[in-house]
């Protein structure tokens, strides 16, 4: 039925005019971008479900090569890497590409919101995001037998540099993805995202080593984020010292994808 | 007189070799509806847009609640409600989450669901915005526009594609709204919503404004107008028009159906009825027809599709 019903006591238009605090379009937004992202299916599956399955496949199917550790220590930090790369790349890639094809960040812009606090209430979803995936990722590993650094002290000194390495790749993934979404269309966006999500799994160290695959395309492969991440995470979680060079690749396609995106990105 | 809430002067503005907007001026007051009326491609988006601070203008000078909208901030943007002619919602959301999001984005929203129910939404309010129908988007567009209770709303065709009850409670809603002193800039093509709700009309053409006024002021401009009646076919109109003054005319068109063209006053019908009584000719469905808004468009705008 669509019949209107008429007046409705109560409803007083009279101008009073005044945006919210921003504390609470703050969490309004980070709230409502959280729930639109676990309430679509397929975002699920991808940020919570393949990674999932991955870890589980690999470590009980015994593909991977014969390496130095037990094959948990390199998964673990592989698929952390994925989660991070599905969601703050490729899920918000494609997300905000719809978002802008139905003027969403249009209707947006032309309310009492801060376009800064869109982009920090999408940040923060995405970050919510990661924590759980990363609470699931980690409890899975620990259930399948994962103990980084072989004692719960050893592990806890290897909280920090995790985040770092998580935060940075959270950051340069997502400046990719709003890159993308800010300049093409969302079909295009869409087609793009999981073409370069497959790319990044193969290419980035993720569920098998960069050694596996020909010389030239691992220096190539080096470079890329996904691989600076997931390497980055596993030299972490393995003991192996602080991987600067990592970092340094991933805080460089961070800043120039963030500034890229920020010039270019277009609302409507 | 009341304040200006829209000020528009001398509007340029080109998409490449496309002049959209050609030296618009318009005003739009506070507490008053103002009605943006034009054809398809007239500039009526691209100047609202504009005002909204959503495109930059090439040249001309804009003045929203006395900002350039180019520069505007947050406290400018909880001012103003803005309804965009198509879209403006994440896909995925329920209408009702909409209407609540932006409600939390404002300081003193209106009731979102007591909103919902007068605009006919509350049945919808868990359907994803991308299921809604065209004419619940519509609602719910207007809806966002006015739930952060600003002071000047911008409504690009709010009802288009309504059914009759939808276009009564947006009229009703754009009524109220105008009485609580809320400025209302409006875009249609509907003649008589126009006529009807507006205070001021800005009739725009190729980019420029060709008449404004108030609705009487436009409609009255020319006193010209029509008197039609039924009688039996075959009347003698040359004798007819003996009977009446100088520069009316008379014509039956389609048989049986007369048509006389002049001033038309009190006087007039009197001769006109007269005339049929000397002549034993029972006139019926005797209609003294106004010009219409419609018929001041067309005269204005020109009556042929144009490309
Ligand atoms: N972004 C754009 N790029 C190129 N041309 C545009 C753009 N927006 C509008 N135009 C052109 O500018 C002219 C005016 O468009 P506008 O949308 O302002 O018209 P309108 O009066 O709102 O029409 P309608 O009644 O159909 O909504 C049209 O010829 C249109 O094709
Ligand atoms: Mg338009």
């Amino acid at each position: 039925m669509t019949t209107p019903t008429p007046a409705v006591p109560g409803l007083d238009l009279s101008p009073s005019p005044a945006a919210a605090p921003m504390s609470r379009m703050l969490v309004a937004q980070t709230l409502l971008e959280l729930r639109l992202t676990l309430r679509r299916g397929e975002s699920v599956l991808l940020t919570l479900l393949i990674p999932l399955a991955l870890l589980l496949f690999f470590s009980t199917v015994d593909v991977l090569p014969e390496g130095s550790g037990p094959p948990i220590d390199f998964l673990v930090p592989g698929v952390l890497a994925l989660a991070v790369l599905s969601t703050s790349f490729t899920g918000l890639a494609i997300a905000t590409g719809f978002e802008r094809s139905y003027g969403a960040l249009k209707r947006l812009g032309a309310s009492p919101l801060p376009r800064g606090v869109l982009l920090a209430g999408k940040t923060l979803a995405v970050l919510g995001v990661e924590v759980l995936q990363v609470a699931l990722l980690v409890a899975v590993g620990f259930a399948l037998g994962w103990n980084p650094g072989g004692s719960t002290a050893a592990g806890v000194s290897m909280v920090p540099a995790t985040l770092l390495l998580l935060v940075l790749g959270t950051a340069c993934f997502a400046a990719l993805g709003l890159l993308m979404a800010g300049a093409l269309r969302a079909e295009a966006t869409l087609a793009a995202a999981n073409g370069m999500y497959l790319v990044f799994l193969m290419l980035g160290g993720i569920v098998f080593p960069l050694s596996q695959l020909p010389s030239a395309v691992a220096r190539v492969a080096e470079l890329l984020p996904a691989a600076a991440l997931a390497e980055g995470l596993r030299d972490v979680l393995t003991g192996a010292g602080m991987p600067w060079a990592k970092v340094v690749v991933l805080a460089v396609w961070a800043v120039l994808a963030g500034l890229l995106a920020a010039r270019t990105f277009r609302w409507e | 007189m009341s304040d200006a809430a829209v000020e528009v002067s001398d509007l340029v503005k080109s998409y490449g070799r496309v002049h959209a907007v050609k030296g618009l001026s318009l005003l739009a007051r506070a507490g008053e509806v103002t009605a943006l009326l034009g054809p398809n491609g007239a500039g009526k988006t691209t100047t609202v847009e504009i005002c909204e601070g959503f495109r930059r203008a090439d040249s001309g000078s804009v003045r929203v609640l006395g900002v350039d909208p180019a520069a505007a901030d947050s406290e400018w943007r909880s001012r103003v409600g803005v309804m965009l002619q198509t879209g403006g919602f994440y896909p995925g959301a329920r209408a009702g989450e909409m209407v609540h999001h932006l409600a939390a984005l404002a300081r003193h929203p209106l009731d979102p669901d007591a909103l919902m129910e007068r605009l006919g939404l509350s049945s919808v309010r868990r359907t994803a915005c991308r299921r809604l129908s065209g004419g619940e988007r519509q609602r719910l567009g207007l809806a966002l526009a006015v739930v952060g209770r600003p002071e000047l709303v911008f409504l690009d065709e709010p009802t288009a594609g309504l059914d009759v009850q939808a276009r009564r409670a947006t009229w009703e809603l754009i009524g109220d709204l105008r009485a609580s002193g809320v400025a209302v800039l409006l875009t249609t093509h509907a003649m008589d919503e126009a006529e009807r709700l507006a205070d001021a009309v800005v009739i725009i053409d190729g980019g420029t404004v060709v008449a404004s006024g108030s609705p009487r002021e436009l409609t009255r401009g020319g006193a010209e107008g029509q008197l039609r009646f039924t009688a039996p076919t075959g009347l003698d109109v040359t004798q007819l028009l003996g009977a009446l003054p100088e520069g009316t005319s008379a014509v039956e068109q389609p048989p049986g159906s007369y048509l006389v063209r002049g001033v038309i006053d009190p006087a007039l019908l009197a001769s006109v009825t007269a005339w049929c009584a000397t002549h034993g000719v029972l006139a019926s469905d005797v209609k003294v027809e106004q010009r219409t808004l419609e018929d001041v468009f067309l005269e204005l705008t020109g009556s042929e599709l144009r490309r």
